[in-house]
């Protein structure tokens, strides 16, 4: 697994209304098979940072490197998870879904197949393989995308809101998965979030982003043992401290007008 | 719709095989109900006298015709070559239509290139340029596919240009991610993702393949086909065997609906939730 670092990268976008800086010089690092957390009000720049870490888009400035290696678009170093459940392929089974990435790779069918089987199993759906997602629910397309995203091996996984559409008992399930798959996997994951519980949760580090300009306002170390408990003193500590946070974060631009 | 019906009631209830045959023949019923009410009205004004008895066969007259005309082979000989050029052209339209709709939905210099013309042909009749292709392709089946292949694609060409559009960014994105370049994205994504659209822009295209080739075969260019025995059948007052060609073309789109189209969307889109039965 690899580290990761985020050096000055800004986007500015040129929009009717003028310049908008969607991300202004951000910087931060990621040890190899650390778990970071973005988190930020809307508007902030963290799902626009996620895509150019994805490289989907190219930064007006700045340099991201993986493993030493500065990043220059999409590649099979990393895996992306997006939040919206149609990102799997209607077309393919669960099976054929995970599979796709080391198709692609070339990788003979029966290995992928036999790989992407172990990937079902680690997020528990070995069982239906070959379903295809219109037959799955909500959380277990999820479970499947991030199958997916593992399955050709990737040393870091990128993850944007995965399970903010799901409801609150499932969320809850898929957390409890994820923390267990990354403990199994050892991935480096960078994972966008607006709900500080789950970033709590998950990470061992959040970074706080504030607004309009996207700016990186804070690191917060999570220094808790795992696998946490959403209910001692110490975890709500910190999701007083990172909501406190936040809370000036979206206060700022209001207050300057 | 019904074939998931009946599997329903066959999973439903196991054991009764009565059930199911009354819940098929109730499928059936409702199926042919329609035909026996439209057949009772015609027999009706046939027997009334309203038409003259040459102008308005009855039923078992064009029936007797029908039968008597596909065991001579007349009837099955010329569904033969009206079938042989509607394929033809049916195919020129596919591979005209796909091929532009995906290069107009993929390259945004072949779209502003390309769409000004296709709004401008799309919805001009086919049959307003027939005489066109007979002067400068001559008589036949050359111009006539040509013909079929030119008018049909336009739906296709619309479909499948908007199918292409209508992929997905998601799905793009992930396969990107993922490794796939251009080549395998297209494969892999963009056709399948494309593919509700596309059929719908085939089913289409053959329908209006129908009526240009049909209208095309009572003009002119062609002897054999079913379009040349409705319109000859008019100068010896046969209207039985107009009804029977006219029949004919009903039982061939119902077979093609039915066994084509119907089957291909069940396999694909269908079973993969992309289109609703």
């Amino acid at each position: 697994m690899q580290e990761i670092e985020v050096t000055d990268v800004s986007l500015v976008y040129d929009t009717p209304a003028g310049q908008v800086h969607a991300v202004d010089h951000a910087s931060f690092e990621l040890k190899a098979s650390e778990f970071l957390c973005l988190v930020g009000p809307s508007g902030c720049g963290k799902s626009t940072l996620l895509n150019i870490l994805a490289g989907f888009l190219k930064p007006s400035g700045g340099e991201i490197k993986i493993g030493g290696k500065p990043v220059n678009g999409q590649g099979m170093d990393r895996g992306v998870v997006f939040q919206d459940f149609a990102q799997l392929f209607p077309w393919r089974t669960a099976l054929g879904n995970v599979t796709f990435g080391l198709e692609m790779k070339g990788v003979p069918k029966e290995e992928r197949e036999q790989i992407a089987l172990e990937q079902l199993k680690l997020v528990k759906l070995e069982k239906f393989a070959n379903a295809y997602p219109h037959h799955l629910s909500g959380g277990m397309q999820q479970r499947v995308a991030i199958a997916r995203a593992l399955a050709y091996n990737p040393s870091v996984l990128l993850m944007d809101e995965p399970f903010a559409a799901l409801d609150a008992l499932t969320r809850d399930d898929m957390q409890r998965l994820l923390a267990e798959v990354w403990r199994e996997t050892r991935k480096t994951v960078i994972y966008v979030t607006h709900n500080v519980a789950e970033a709590v949760y998950l990470a061992d580090r959040v970074v706080v982003m504030s607004p309009h300009p996207g700016r990186v306002k804070k690191e917060v170390v999570i220094d808790l043992p795992r696998p946490r408990d959403p209910l001692s003193v110490a975890f709500l500590e910190y999701q007083k401290q990172l909501l406190q946070e936040l809370g000036e974060a979206t206060a700022k631009p209001s207050a300057r007008q | 719709m019904q074939d998931a019906a009946s599997t329903i009631a066959i999973a439903g209830v196991e054991n009764s095989s009565a059930h199911v045959w009354r819940e098929r023949a109730r499928l059936i019923g409702r199926n042919v109900f329609p035909f026996i009410v439209v057949g009772a009205i015609w027999e009706a004004i046939a027997w009334a006298g309203v038409f003259p008895e040459r102008l308005f066969p009855r039923l078992e007259e064009v029936a007797w015709t029908f039968v008597e005309l596909t065991l001579n082979g007349i009837l099955p000989n010329h569904a033969a070559q009206t079938l042989l050029r509607l394929f033809s052209g049916f195919v020129v339209a596919g591979i005209l239509g796909v091929g532009i709709g995906i290069l107009m939905g993929r390259s945004r210099r072949a779209e502003d290139l390309l769409l000004p013309i296709v709004s401008i042909v799309a919805p001009i009749p086919g049959l307003a340029y027939a005489p066109l292709f007979l002067l400068w392709f001559g008589l036949g089946n050359v111009p006539a596919v040509m013909l079929v292949g030119v008018v049909a694609c336009f739906p296709v060409i619309f479909n499948t240009w908007t199918g292409v559009k209508a992929v997905k960014e998601i799905w793009v994105r992930s396969a990107q991610s993922m490794g796939a370049d251009d080549r395998r994205l297209f494969r892999h994504v963009i056709l399948p993702g494309a593919l509700p659209y596309i059929l719908t822009g085939l089913r289409l295209g053959l329908a209006q393949a129908w009526r240009i080739l049909v209208a095309l075969e009572m003009l002119v260019g062609v002897n054999w086909g079913l379009g040349w025995l409705i319109f000859g059948a008019r100068e010896l007052l046969n209207t039985d065997a107009m009804l029977a060609g006219i029949a004919v073309i009903g039982i061939i789109g119902i077979v093609l609906e039915k066994l084509v189209f119907q089957k291909i969307e069940n396999y694909t889109v269908v079973r993969w939730g992309m289109v609703t039965a």
